[in-house]
């Protein structure tokens, strides 16, 4: 699909919402939606995103949407498809519905995991798109467990004694790649192509899907807000967000940097990670560099590709 | 979805109630359960005001890669028939994600400070 | 439609049975729903109702109370009736979404089984568990036994979804007192259910994809404030649609229910007020004392949200004392949640009782004649004014000094 006509198919997000200028969500739900063919049911748990669409009496969804709590947005989801499948059985409906949860990662790597892993665990037919900006950003930056080690986060703040976050991120693609449902995809809001093609293959997955999306917080990251897709795209290229997708059990590399970036110079785009680059932190640096590289090598071990 | 004519009348009591919802509308007069009953009315709401800095778009240089349109948060680029008309200032917020991610070979988009604008506005205004 | 009641077919169920075979005349959309004691048997039979083809039913085994209720939440207002069942921590764990229904409106209809709150964890009954949700905006109705878990199960689904109301409705019966307890019940015919529920109704579907809509919002200073008003109005104009489904409903089955059930109370002089299962034993205790020359009554709350507060002052108006029983302690030093709804319903009566709090029962301690009677002489002495010394006015019952 070229852009251009992209462009000319509907939009069912509108501006008008209130996401801080330069906000990556607004640009995940944009290409994410793009790619659906059917009508959608979109459910959303508490977070930036549905805190600054539906701001009443102004919505920005051109669809049906749901928001109940912050920890059950699969949990709902399944009660609206489940709904879908009696009433579709009955013969009172008869078109085709596609169901869409978006949680951020607080919403679903930390609280929401439980009710995540039972929705795709019962196999509902639904979309799981978490929009993964690295730490709870609605609340004032807390750290996640999607949160980088090293980042400055009000709950990790960079001191005298403690170089920001202590723990790396928890890798729940991969968490949700054993529960063996049929479509699990890493992706990131500045490969658009690729999040594009994942989003078509999510909703033609016969059972749920998965998506984990990385969306770019300048506020909680610390970048300029021009910056957004530019930021996104270096972690990318530097192999601290991987795109891949697991498809039936198997493992694919999306993309393979022709020559990975330095994770340092990754992180000198980001405020958040600024103490890093005190001489008393070189070797931290060091330590997360090794950590990036043994995951990568780890991944293309998965996804049967040679390394250098 | 098909409803009895039993429903319909039966629902009819919350969906006479208006669904363009007024500021000051009282308790009674309110969609229950806080439900906006219809779609995209955030597009009502002008965020333009956030801008400090906006994009100035050049017609000829452009290329309609679209670039702009998709990596825009707010939905401000206009795009026709698969070609870019310019930006909604209505929503922009001035965040120049557009002019970063315009191919450096076409520069089409340029961020200017509002105050460059000023002068404009109070003539249009005057 | 009066037919029925000559078509009754009458079993021996538990009250959990049934609460089951009330779910399968009701035969909703969609159940989402967890196992915990006392209420596990409820979902097990449901669904062998579901793997036997006897329910249109979409049952979604959950993995918590939370996502039972967030589930069955997603399905009402997706435009599916839908229930769910729960006890004690279930209840608990369902806290936050009890709310999240009752402010969206979506009428879900869930037995509750009552058992007791941990900690100490204790499986028996106490009301510790629904009594914590009084406040969630929630119908509550109680039952003293399984026909009447029964039938207030059928008038629920009338009274949560008439368009007036719109809100959910939990319905309880005591825990392995009534839950697991074997007593003769008259069923309605499968038919006769069926019309007298007619079709889910709910303004607002999600799956009406043609009209689009956003349900949850952020309502701030603005707005927050106008649709909490209409929530709270739609419990005044409750109470005249539970009356209203309870004419209906004695005319299909000669079962004639009301607020709350007086017994005995025409020339009482003082009164026990109760909830639940201990109303059976109560009305033993009101026989024997009338036997006895006693004028003593008992009143038995069915509908404890909204609260009958003006109909129980007029009703207990004239009477020189009231004895309250409360399965629940409120730990405020106040007493228990019965007793301060009904010493708040009396404030602007012309003639009050005196009142007297008994909390009692708790984690499924027996409550015997010779307790209920022990409660009724002290009443009877606070009414006569011949209590030596007026004791505490909360008094723990049955509990070991």
């Amino acid at each position: 699909m070229a852009l251009p006509d992209l462009a000319k198919k509907p939009q069912r997000f509108t501006g008008g919402h209130r996401a801080c200028a330069g906000c990556g969500f607004p640009i995940t739900i944009k290409i994410i939606l793009q790619a659906a063919e059917n009508p959608v049911v979109v459910g959303c748990a508490t977070g930036c995103m549905e805190v600054t669409s539906t701001i009443y009496p102004y919505t920005a969804w051109r669809c049906s949407f749901i928001h109940t709590a912050f920890e059950n947005v699969a949990a709902t989801m399944s009660g609206v498809e489940a709904a879908y499948r009696s009433l579709r059985r009955q013969g009172k409906i008869n078109q085709d519905i596609t169901f869409i949860a978006f949680g951020g990662d607080g919403g679903t790597y930390d609280i929401g995991l439980q009710s995540l892993s039972g929705a795709m665990e019962r196999g509902h037919k639904l979309v799981y798109v978490c929009y993964n900006n690295q730490g709870y950003m609605n609340t004032g930056i807390q750290r996640s467990s999607a949160t980088p080690r090293g980042a400055n986060t009000t709950t990790t703040p960079a001191g005298t004694q403690l170089p920001g976050k202590p723990q790396y991120p928890k890798n729940l693609t991969a968490i949700m790649a054993a529960h063996d449902i049929p479509y699990v995809a890493q992706a990131s809001m500045s490969h658009w192509n690729d999040l594009y093609r994942k989003a078509k293959k999510a909703f033609a997955a016969e059972g749920p899907a998965f998506l984990n999306v990385l969306s770019t917080c300048r506020l909680g990251w610390a970048t300029a807000p021009e910056d957004t897709v530019d930021v996104a795209e270096g972690a990318v290229q530097c192999n601290v967000w991987p795109l891949f997708e697991v498809e039936k059990g198997n493992w694919k590399l999306s993309f393979k940097p022709k020559k990975p970036l330095p994770v340092a110079d990754w992180m000198k785009q980001q405020g958040r990670f600024k103490h890093l680059f005190r001489s008393d932190n070189s070797q931290l640096l060091e330590t997360i560099q090794q950590q990036v590289d043994e995951d990568w090598q780890r991944l293309l071990e998965l996804c049967g590709v040679n390394g250098e | 979805m098909t409803l009895s004519s039993q429903t319909k009348n039966l629902l009819k009591v919350h969906q006479d109630v208006d669904p363009d919802i007024k500021p000051n509308a009282g308790w009674r007069d309110l969609p229950i359960g806080g439900v906006i009953p219809q779609g995209g009315t955030a597009s009502q709401f002008a965020t333009g005001d956030w801008r400090t800095i906006r994009p100035v778009w050049s017609k000829e240089k452009c290329i309609n890669c679209h670039r702009c349109w998709l990596y825009c948060p707010d939905m401000a680029w206009i795009s026709e028939d698969g070609k870019i008309q310019g930006v909604d200032l209505t929503y922009c917020k001035g965040c120049g994600i557009c002019a970063n991610v315009c191919p450096t070979k076409v520069h089409a988009i340029e961020m200017h400070p509002e105050d460059d604008f000023k002068d404009d506005e109070a003539v249009k205004e005057g | 439609m009066a037919v029925a009641v000559e078509i009754q077919k009458t079993a021996a169920l538990t009250g959990n049975e049934a609460a089951a075979q009330a779910m399968r005349q009701i035969n909703p959309d969609v159940v989402a729903a967890y196992p915990i004691t006392p209420q596990t048997e409820i979902v097990q039979l449901f669904s062998t109702f579901v793997s036997d083809g006897l329910v249109k039913t979409e049952f979604v085994a959950v993995e918590s109370e939370h996502s039972a209720m967030s589930a069955t939440v997603g399905a009402a207002a997706a435009g599916a009736r839908s229930m769910t069942a729960t006890s004690s921590q279930g209840l608990a764990l369902m806290w936050e979404m009890l709310y999240v229904a009752a402010g969206m409106r979506v009428p879900i209809v869930m037995p509750m089984v009552n058992r007791a709150l941990s900690s100490p964890i204790n499986i028996h009954c106490d009301h510790s568990d629904s009594m914590g949700a009084r406040d969630s905006g929630w119908l509550q109705i109680y039952s003293e036994n399984s026909q009447e878990m029964y039938d207030n199960l059928i008038q629920a689904v009338r009274i949560a979804e008439h368009p007036n109301v719109l809100l959910p409705i939990m319905v309880t019966m005591d825990g392995f007192i009534i839950s697991h307890g074997m007593e003769n019940v008259e069923l309605l015919p499968d038919q006769a259910v069926k019309d007298f529920i007619g079709e889910y109704h709910f303004p607002y579907p999600l799956l009406d994809v043609e009209q689009a809509k956003t349900l949850g919002p952020l309502t701030l200073q603005d707005f927050y404030f106008e649709h909490k008003r209409e929530q709270a109005e739609a419990m005044y104009r409750s109470k005249e649609v539970i009356l209203a489904v309870a004419e209906e409903y004695a005319a299909i089955s000669g079962r004639k229910y009301g607020f709350f059930e007086t017994y005995k109370m025409e020339d009482a002089e003082y009164a026990v007020i109760v909830l639940g299962s201990t109303a059976g034993t109560a009305k033993y205790v009101v026989d024997q004392l009338r036997q006895a020359g006693e004028k003593s009554g008992l009143v038995k709350i069915r509908v404890f949200r909204p609260f009958p507060g003006q109909e129980l002052s007029e009703a207990l108006s004239g009477l020189k004392a009231v004895g309250i029983m409360d399965r629940a302690d409120t730990f405020s030093t106040q007493g228990g949640p019965l007793y301060l709804e009904i010493k708040a319903a009396l404030y602007h009566a012309a003639n009050q009782p005196q009142c007297i709090n008994y909390i009692y029962g708790l984690g499924g301690r027996d409550i015997d004649p010779p307790l209920i009677r022990q409660a009724f002489m002290e009443v009877k002495d606070l009414a006569s004014g011949s209590a030596a010394e007026a004791g505490p006015t909360v008094r723990y019952l049955g509990v070991r000094e």
